[in-house]
C-alpha cells in the first residue's frame, strides 16, 4: 500500500456513483420482491414505466449518443410484436421465448432500414425512418394470418399455460391473468436492468468512447481513427434489437394486437422522445428521471385528453429552448453529481495526496 | 385508355403534393431546417380558411387570400421567436422543437374543431370537369396543378430576379459572409418561413376543397411532401414538382391495382428512387 501513492490510475467511479450502485442494487431487489405485497394495478403501472424506460434508453442511445434522430422506432416495436404473435399463432411457440424472436425480427428489419435511412442526412434521416415504419405497418396490415388490418389476439391455449405462470400462480396464490402480469413485470425488470447495465457497459468501453467522440465532433473523431459509419450501424442495430424485445414483451402482456396500435407513432416514439427530452438527452439518468415525470404527468392529466398531449408538447419545446440538457442536465450542472459516470479521470499517485484531483480540468468539463 | 386516364389523374394529384412540398423545400433550401410540423400547419391553414368561409360566407379563394397575411405573420413569428433560437450545427434541437409543435398543433386543432372530418365547400366547381381528347379532366385537379406551376415559377422568379431572392441565396450559401454584406440571417429566415406559410395556405385551400380533412392528417401530408422533396433532389424546385408527380402517379396506379395499395405504392416509389438515385433526380444542394 505504501507504493500505491505513486501509481496513477484512470477511473470513472465517483463517490455518488458508488452510492448509487448500492441504491440501485437495493431498488432492483425491492422491484423483484414487489409482486409479493403490491396490488395488481401497481404491477401494471410498473410494467408500463419499465417498458417505456427501455424504449427511452434505446432511443437515447440512438439520438443522444449516436446522433441518429429516429422517428421510426415504432417499426421495431411493431415488427417485434408481430413476430412474437406470428410464431405463437402459426407455429405454436410459447410466448415467453418468442420475445427473443421479436428482438431478432427487429434486428433483421433494422438491416434494410439502415441501408435506406443512412442515405439520408440529419433531419431527413428522421423522416426516412418514419416512412419505413409506415411501409412496414401497411405491409403487416396485409398479413391476413395475423388478422390483417383489424388485428388479432393471442390464443387462449397459448396464454393459459405460458412458461412460469403455473409456478407464479401457486407461489402467490393468484389467478392466471394476475400471474401473467407478474411474469411480464419480472421480465420487464430484467429487460430494464439489462438495458441500463448493457448501455452503461457499452459507454465505458473503448467503443463507447468512440461513440461519444462521434457525437461531439464527427470530423475530429474520424481524424483519430474512429470508424463513424461502423459506430452508427452498431448503435442502430443494438437499439432495434432492444426495441424489438420491448415490443414483444409489451404485446405479450397486452395479448391483443392491431397494426395501428403496434406501429403507433404517438405511443412508441412521440412519448419516448418527450421522456428523453424532458429527462435529459445524452445521459443514462435522463430517461429514468424522464419516465417518472412522464408517468406522474400522465396520472395527473390523462383525464384531460388532448390538453394533456398539448401540455407535453409545450413542456418538451420549453425544455429544448431553455434547458436543452433536460431536467437531469439542470440538476447535474448545479451539483456535479453523476450516477452513471462515463468520463475517465486520472487519480492515484501524488494526485490523491491533496485535493488536486478535484481541480483537474478534466473532472469538471464535459 | 383507362391507364392513360389513371396516369393523368396521378400527374394532376402530383400537383397537390408539389404544393405540400414547395414550402418544405424552400425552408430547407435556405436554412437546412426540416419542419416536422409542416403537415400540421397545412391542416391549420385549412381550418383557418374553413372558419373564414363559414363565418363570413366568402368564396374559399377570397378566404385563402384573407388567410395569407395571417399565415405569413404566423410563420414569421414562429421563425423569429422560436426556430431561430434552435438553428445551429446540432440538428437535434430544431427537430425536437418542431416535433413538439406538431403534437401541440394537432391537439389544439382537436380541442378547437373536434375530430369530425370537414370540407371546404367549393360549390359546383368541385364536380366540374372538361373534356380533352376523350378524357374527363376535373377542373379542381387542373387548377391545383396550375397553382403548383404558378407557385414554382413564382418562387424561381423570386429567387433569381429579386434582391430578396439574392439575400435568400446568399444566406443559404454562407450566413456568416452574407451577414458581413449587411444581410441579417435571422430576418431573412423569418421572411422565408413567412413565404413558406403563404404557400402552405395555397396547399391548404386545395387540400380542404378536394378532400375531407381532420386534425390528425397532418403527419401523412408531411411524409408525402418530404418524399417529393427527396425524389426531386434537395434544393431544386422543379425537382420537387417532378417528385410530387412521381408520388401522385405511383399512388393512382397502385390504387388502380388494389385500393389498399395506394399509399404503399407511393412510399415504395420513394424507396426505389432512394435506392437508385440517393441524392434525388435533380440534386442541386450539396447536402
Amino acid at each position: 500500500m505504501t507504493n500505491a501513492k505513486l501509481d496513477y490510475s484512470v477511473q470513472t467511479r465517483t463517490r455518488a456513483s458508488s452510492i448509487s450502485a448500492i441504491v440501485a442494487l437495493l431498488l432492483v431487489l425491492v422491484a423483484v420482491a414487489l409482486p409479493a405485497f403490491a396490488s395488481r394495478s401497481l404491477i401494471q403501472d410498473m410494467f408500463f414505466i419499465l417498458t417505456m424506460l427501455v424504449l427511452a434508453q434505446f432511443w437515447n442511445l440512438l439520438a443522444g449518443y449516436g446522433g441518429l434522430v429516429s422517428v421510426g422506432q415504432q417499426a421495431f416495436v411493431g415488427i417485434g410484436a408481430y413476430a412474437m404473435f406470428g410464431v405463437v399463432i402459426l407455429m405454436g411457440f410459447d410466448p415467453v421465448p418468442s420475445i427473443l424472436i421479436a428482438g431478432v425480427a427487429a434486428l433483421l428489419l433494422a438491416i434494410p432500414t439502415a441501408f435506406f435511412a443512412f442515405r439520408l442526412q440529419g433531419a431527413y434521416f428522421a423522416i426516412g425512418t418514419w416512412v419505413i415504419a409506415e411501409v412496414v405497418r401497411l405491409l403487416v396490415a396485409q398479413w391476413k394470418a395475423v388478422g390483417g388490418g383489424t388485428g388479432t389476439s393471442l390464443p387462449r391455449s397459448a396464454t393459459g399455460d405460458m412458461w412460469f405462470t403455473g409456478a407464479i400462480e401457486t407461489l402467490f396464490g393468484v389467478r392466471n391473468a394476475a400471474a401473467r402480469d407478474i411474469l411480464a413485470y419480472w421480465l420487464a425488470v430484467l429487460l430494464a436492468v439489462a438495458t441500463i447495465a448493457g448501455i452503461y457497459w457499452l459507454l465505458r468501453t473503448k467503443r463507447g468512447l468512440g461513440l461519444a467522440a462521434v457525437r461531439d465532433n464527427i470530423e475530429a473523431a474520424k481524424s483519430v481513427g474512429v470508424d463513424a459509419v461502423r459506430m452508427k450501424w452498431t448503435v442502430f442495430l443494438v437499439s432495434a434489437f432492444g426495441t424489438g424485445l420491448a415490443g414483444g414483451l409489451i404485446y405479450m402482456q397486452k395479448a391483443r394486437i392491431s397494426p395501428d396500435a403496434a406501429f403507433s407513432l404517438q405511443d412508441w416514439t412521440a412519448y419516448v422522445i418527450f421522456i428523453v427530452v424532458i429527462g435529459g438527452i445524452g445521459t443514462i439518468e435522463g430517461p429514468i428521471l424522464g419516465v417518472l415525470v412522464f408517468f406522474i404527468l400522465q396520472s395527473l392529466l390523462a383525464d384531460f385528453g388532448s390538453w394533456y398531449l398539448m401540455a407535453l408538447g409545450v413542456i418538451g419545446i420549453t425544455i429544448m429552448l431553455f434547458a436543452p440538457r433536460g431536467l437531469w442536465g439542470l440538476f447535474s450542472d448545479r451539483t456535479g453529481i453523476e450516477l452513471f459516470p462515463v468520463r475517465r479521470r486520472l487519480t492515484g499517485g501524488r494526485l490523491t495526496g491533496g485535493h488536486v484531483t478535484d481541480t483537474l480540468p478534466s473532472s469538471k468539463e464535459e | 385508355m383507362i391507364w392513360v386516364d389513371t396516369i393523368i389523374q396521378g400527374i394532376l394529384l402530383g400537383g397537390l403534393y408539389a404544393l405540400f412540398a414547395a414550402g418544405l423545400s424552400l425552408v430547407f433550401g435556405i436554412m437546412r431546417l426540416v419542419n416536422l410540423a409542416h403537415g400540421d400547419l397545412i391542416v391549420l391553414g385549412a381550418y383557418l380558411i374553413l372558419l373564414l368561409v363559414t363565418l363570413t360566407g366568402l368564396s374559399p379563394f377570397v378566404a385563402a387570400a384573407v388567410a395569407m397575411p395571417f399565415m405569413f405573420a404566423l410563420g414569421f413569428g414562429l421563425q423569429k421567436f422560436m426556430l431561430n433560437r434552435v438553428l445551429g450545427d446540432d440538428i437535434l434541437p430544431p427537430l425536437l422543437v418542431t416535433f413538439g409543435l406538431s403534437v401541440v398543433l394537432q391537439n389544439a386543432l382537436l380541442e378547437g374543431f373536434s375530430a369530425d372530418s370537414q370540407r371546404i365547400q367549393a360549390g359546383p366547381l368541385s364536380t366540374a370537369s372538361i373534356q380533352v381528347a376523350g378524357l374527363n379532366l376535373g377542373v379542381m385537379p387542373l387548377m391545383t396543378f396550375g397553382s403548383a406551376l404558378v407557385v414554382i415559377i413564382g418562387l424561381n422568379q423570386l429567387f433569381y430576379r429579386t434582391s430578396l431572392g439574392r439575400a435568400f441565396r446568399a444566406t443559404s450559401d454562407d450566413p456568416t459572409t452574407a451577414s458581413l454584406m449587411g444581410i441579417k440571417p435571422a430576418g431573412i429566415f423569418a421572411k422565408a418561413t413567412g413565404i413558406a406559410m403563404i404557400i402552405v395556405t395555397i396547399a391548404a385551400l386545395y387540400l380542404g376543397m378536394r378532400s375531407n380533412f381532420d386534425p390528425s392528417i397532418g403527419p401523412a401530408r408531411l411524409i408525402y411532401a418530404f418524399e417529393a422533396v427527396i425524389i426531386g433532389g434537395l434544393g431544386s424546385l422543379w425537382g420537387t414538382l417532378a417528385g410530387g408527380v412521381i408520388i401522385g402517379v405511383a399512388q393512382t396506379v397502385g390504387a388502380a391495382i388494389n385500393p389498399e395499395w395506394q399509399i404503399l405504392a407511393g412510399h415504395l416509389a420513394f424507396l426505389i428512387v432512394l435506392l437508385v438515385r440517393p441524392r434525388g433526380l435533380f440534386p442541386r444542394a450539396v447536402d
